[in-house]
């Protein structure tokens, strides 16, 4: 079952490399040149994005390279205000005829659009100040395409190595991105940095043999900063091996309520769930099941989350979010206690509140108990009976009112031990209430993402089957 | 409302309209011609390289969005930009550039070429021509233009104020209008120069009523390769608005679905969907090719009743799915995927048919200059048949009814779908009666599909708001059905 371990760092990896970016400078020149040009026509403030990637992926399929591909973007935005009316415009064109016509664009379209009384700048005593907080999320790759299709090999070769029933293969992937985003507005702030994400995957293919050859397929990933700090191809390979052969032998269950388990990378999609419900657009437009919610319990008393966005190396952190706010340290719940929403300033000045620093996402979100820690084997055993759930299909969430109805495949256990795999069912119930009588949180945590949780167990819902 | 008239070129006739549109758009711009373009695929082709390809692409894009009852913001894109790849067997090399000069291009296609085992042979001799002129199965109009800046946002204010006449409990009216024109323009070694132009907009309405502490959604919306002036004949935006109030009030009087195993009347149109995820992902020759997908090697044998006939066709005038020429420049076509419940064929790009001994169907597609093409679906539907809608809800004693679905999914490999209901009701005794909550219904494509046992007279194909997502790359679809009967499908509500 899924741990949240990270292997040692694998000597096969090459170490950090020069960077394959333009200097910093040539961007903040095209951030200063968007904003010089909205002045001269007549925007009373203006903000710009401009962003470089550069990136390189190789996948490997039956041991035969199959795609190599060479990434290379230039992004340009702005958004411009003429008084309280707003247009934005963007190009992937950095020559200075089209940035001009970019900016010009986005001021036609502000002579249209309506005034907006809550529209604008960030508060400009929000805005990030020099020394920004240092990130360490640059470690550039020195991966070359032979190296990357040996490491690909590797992969594949330990997932296909594993057993003879993994009969096919969707391949494996090994991808090096790095990338330099400039920020700047008319209030006076220039900010950016680089930063680098790295990962590799695998996906296999198993055949059953007691089942007419019937095919699953599963897979698994590392993804990180620093390519030192990926797990081991091998050991990726061999637990994508290891999570297609479990599905094997796959039932349907009867229609019936019980409680369910799930693993740690499907329980960050229910905090997801409620990240956005307690986003500031949707709660401006009373879109959420979560509506004035703060100062109340949402979760048990064990329940504790907070956003932490300055953790060096983490994927989702950044000193500022997407408007130039300092981000910082916050509680969004407390003792299971709701603290506050995520907010910009634009949705925050219509519910009259304070940005929290969101614009464009949460930065590193950290789910905790205030319980005793405990273990996957612990939780199964907590659980005693009923479903855990690895993979989650659809997209039946409702995030009006909460409704949750998705297609699932997992084990059914008895007494704490998984006894067969289950497939085609569906689990079923309602956000509010899954948050609600949410039992308990364990202590396996997946660092993968920007959202770091463990396993949560839920009170019974309903799963519908044969 | 007032209509407008839509100034837009006719339709092109004959061959090379869209070509010569694509090229005055595209190369002309960035001084390149075909002896240069022809130079750039000399450089791709390695001896080991068999098969390349220079996709051109410049696209203009606008969005315009309305909330509280008035439009606060728009936006405008331009993105161009070249993909050049090389294929050698299995194996693609692909680069791509934002910049449409040839240094940029010759760099790119050096980049590309790298795939082959040997990227350092002699360069090749190979010449171009658009020698296969498709049909235009739109207009090559550019729609962002089609009406002004005023009568977009008057479009936008008469939908708004038409959800909320319908009804007082609107709370919330959200509507955003989009419009691209996408100009591409392919040229390959095997002496393919193809181009078009794509126009596509889209109108989407959601809307939230309340009611009693109680708050739901609806939505409604869409779309083609048309002008604006679409959305104002037949007062279809109005329409729009209309439907998204009426399936957000059908929902605050919905109850718990129920859960388990039962029969199932789908609608007509979007619901559709089933087709898409059931049967036609599991179709593309990339998987097929590749023996991962549940329906690999199973070429004229029985994978559906034999009520069923689906095809996969590009060729419909001005629907949101329909390609004149493919991403390869292949031109777009109608292909029998299931004929009477037997597997006719699977929807191919070059590699993949060459890979497989086929022929190219007009499927390849891609996101962009910046993704790899891939076999993709266009308009996906299933044949009318026999029945009587009236007398297919009849037949069910105790099921459901679902006639809006929002999306699905599929894994290919196991051919477990699900897609998820947002308008359903209960069907007792033959009779429709109480709506309930949306609920996602779960299958294993080949065998539900064996499970359609009557199929309606009233084929209706989606109003053109579908988006198809693989790997990562997203591209505009359609999908249609007439009324059918689903036996024994896992309808996953709470009420047990």
């Amino acid at each position: 079952m899924p741990d949240s371990q990270l292997s040692p760092a694998s000597a096969s990896l090459p170490a950090t490399a020069p960077s394959a970016l333009p200097e910093r400078a040539e961007l903040d020149r095209l951030v200063g040149m968007i904003l010089d040009e909205a002045r001269r026509l007549g925007a009373t403030e203006s903000e710009a994005a401009v962003s470089f990637s550069d990136g390189l992926s190789v996948s490997v399929r039956l041991g035969e390279v199959e795609t190599l591909e060479y990434q290379r973007d230039r992004g340009l935005g702005v958004t411009v205000y003429f008084g309280r009316r707003k247009g934005s415009a963007s190009t992937s064109d950095w020559r200075e005829p089209a940035l001009l016509e970019t900016v010009r664009a986005a001021c036609d379209i502000a002579r249209y659009t309506a005034e907006d009384p809550w529209s604008g700048l960030a508060d400009p005593a929000r805005l990030a100040r020099a020394p920004l907080p240092e990130l360490d999320l640059h470690h550039p790759w020195a991966l070359s395409a032979e190296q990357a299709i040996d490491i690909a090999r590797d992969c594949e070769a330990a997932a296909r190595g594993f057993d003879a029933r993994i009969s096919n293969s969707d391949g494996a992937s090994v991808g090096r991105h790095e990338s330099l985003v400039v920020y700047g507005n008319s209030n006076g702030f220039l900010g950016g940095y680089p930063s680098t994400r790295h990962s590799l995957s695998c996906s296999v293919i198993a055949a059953d043999p007691q089942a007419d050859g019937r095919m699953e397929r599963d897979y698994w990933y590392t993804s990180d900063r620093d390519a030192s700090r990926l797990e081991a191809p091998d050991a990726v390979g061999r637990r994508a091996a290891e999570r297609v052969l479990r599905r094997l032998g796959a039932r349907r269950i009867g229609t019936r309520t019980a409680p369910v388990l799930f693993v740690p990378e499907l329980a960050r999609g229910l905090v997801g769930h409620f990240l956005g419900a307690i986003r500031g657009g949707a709660l401006y437009r009373k879109s959420s099941f979560l509506l004035d919610r703060a100062g109340t319990a949402v979760f048990p008393d064990f329940m504790q989350i907070h956003e932490r966005p300055h953790l060096p190396r983490a994927l989702g952190s950044a000193a500022f979010d997407g408007e130039g706010v300092a981000t910082q340290d916050r509680d969004l719940v407390c003792d299971g206690v709701l603290q506050g929403y995520v907010l910009d300033s634009y949705s925050a000045r219509r519910l009259g509140l304070e940005t929290t620093g969101n614009a464009g996402g949460v930065h590193n979100v950290i789910v905790g108990s205030s319980a005793p820690a405990v273990g996957y084997d612990e939780l199964l055993a907590a659980m005693g009976t009923g479903l855990v759930v690895t993979e989650l299909m659809g997209h039946g969430v409702n995030a009006v009112t909460g409704d949750y109805s998705r297609g699932a495949a997992g084990f059914w256990v008895e007494n704490g031990e998984p006894v067969h795999p289950v497939e085609e069912i569906t689990i079923a119930g309602n956000l509010k209430t899954m948050f609600e009588t949410l039992q308990m949180i364990g202590s396996d945590i997946d660092l993968r993402g920007n959202v770091r949780c463990g396993s949560m167990l839920l009170a019974p819902m309903t799963i519908a089957g044969a | 409302m007032s209509t407008v008239a839509s100034d837009v070129p006719a339709a092109a006739t004959g061959g090379g309209s869209a070509l010569d549109l694509a090229r005055a758009l595209i190369l002309a711009p960035a001084g390149l011609d075909e002896p240069r373009l022809e130079s750039a695929l000399g450089t791709l082709l390695g001896h080991a390289v068999d098969y390349g390809d220079l996709y051109f692409q410049v696209r203009r894009a606008e969005s315009w969005s309305l909330e509280d009852g008035a439009v606060k913001s728009a936006a405008h894109n331009i993105d161009q930009g070249v993909g050049v790849r090389a294929i050698a067997g299995e194996r693609t090399g692909f680069a791509y550039s934002d910049e449409l000069h040839a240094p940029a291009l010759l760099e790119a296609a050096k980049a590309a070429r790298a795939i082959a085992a040997s990227g350092k042979g002699p360069e090749q001799g190979v010449r171009i021509a658009g020698t296969r002129p498709a049909t235009a199965l739109y207009a090559p109009l550019d729609p962002l233009g089609t009406l002004s800046a005023d009568e977009k946002i008057r479009l936008l204010e008469a939908v708004d104020a038409e959800a909320r006449r319908q009804d007082p409990r609107v709370t919330q009216v959200m509507v955003s209008l989009a419009a691209v024109q996408d100009a591409i323009l392919i040229a390959a070694s095997d002496g393919t120069l193809a181009g078009d132009v794509r126009p596509l907009v889209r109108l989407s309405v959601s809307v939230i009523v309340e009611h009693n502490g109680r708050r739901e959604q609806g939505g409604s919306g869409g779309g083609g390769r048309v002008a604006y002036g679409y959305f104002l004949d037949e007062e279809r935006a109005l329409g729009y608005a209309r439907e998204a109030v009426r399936q957000a009030l059908v929902n605050l009087e919905a109850e718990e679905a129920p859960a388990g195993t039962m029969d199932v009347v789908l609608g007509p149109g979007w619901p559709g969907v089933l087709l898409h995820e059931a049967v036609g992902h599991g179709l593309e020759g990339d998987f097929n090719r590749k023996g991962t997908s549940a329906y690999s090697g199973r070429l004229g044998q029985k994978v559906a009743s034999e009520l069923c006939t689906i095809v996969d066709d590009a060729t419909l005038a001005d629907r949101r799915g329909s390609l004149s020429v493919d991403d390869e420049g292949t031109p777009g076509e109608c292909t029998v995927l299931i004929e009477h419940g037997v597997l006719r064929n699977y929807m191919q790009d070059k590699q993949n048919a060459r890979l497989m001994g086929m022929r190219p169907t007009g499927n390849a597609r891609r996101e962009s200059y910046a993704h790899l093409t891939m076999p993709r679906m266009t308009n996906t539907y299933m044949l009318p048949g026999a029945h009587d809608p009236a007398e297919i809800v009849a037949s069910v004693e105790r099921g459901l009814y679902a006639v809006n679905f929002g999306g699905g999914q599929v894994d290919i490999t196991s051919g477990k779908f699900v897609f998820s209901a947002s308008e359903a009701y209960l069907i007792e005794n033959g009779r429709v009666t109480r709506p309930v909550k949306g609920a996602t219904l779960i299958g294993n494509g080949p065998e539900a599909m064996k499970r359609v046992s009557m199929v309606g007279n009233d084929l209706k194909l989606d109003l053109g708001v579908g988006t198809c997502g693989k790997d990562g790359q997203s591209v505009p679809v359609g999908v249609g059905q007439p009324t059918l009967r689903l036996d024994g499908i896992t309808v996953g509500g709470t009420k047990t």
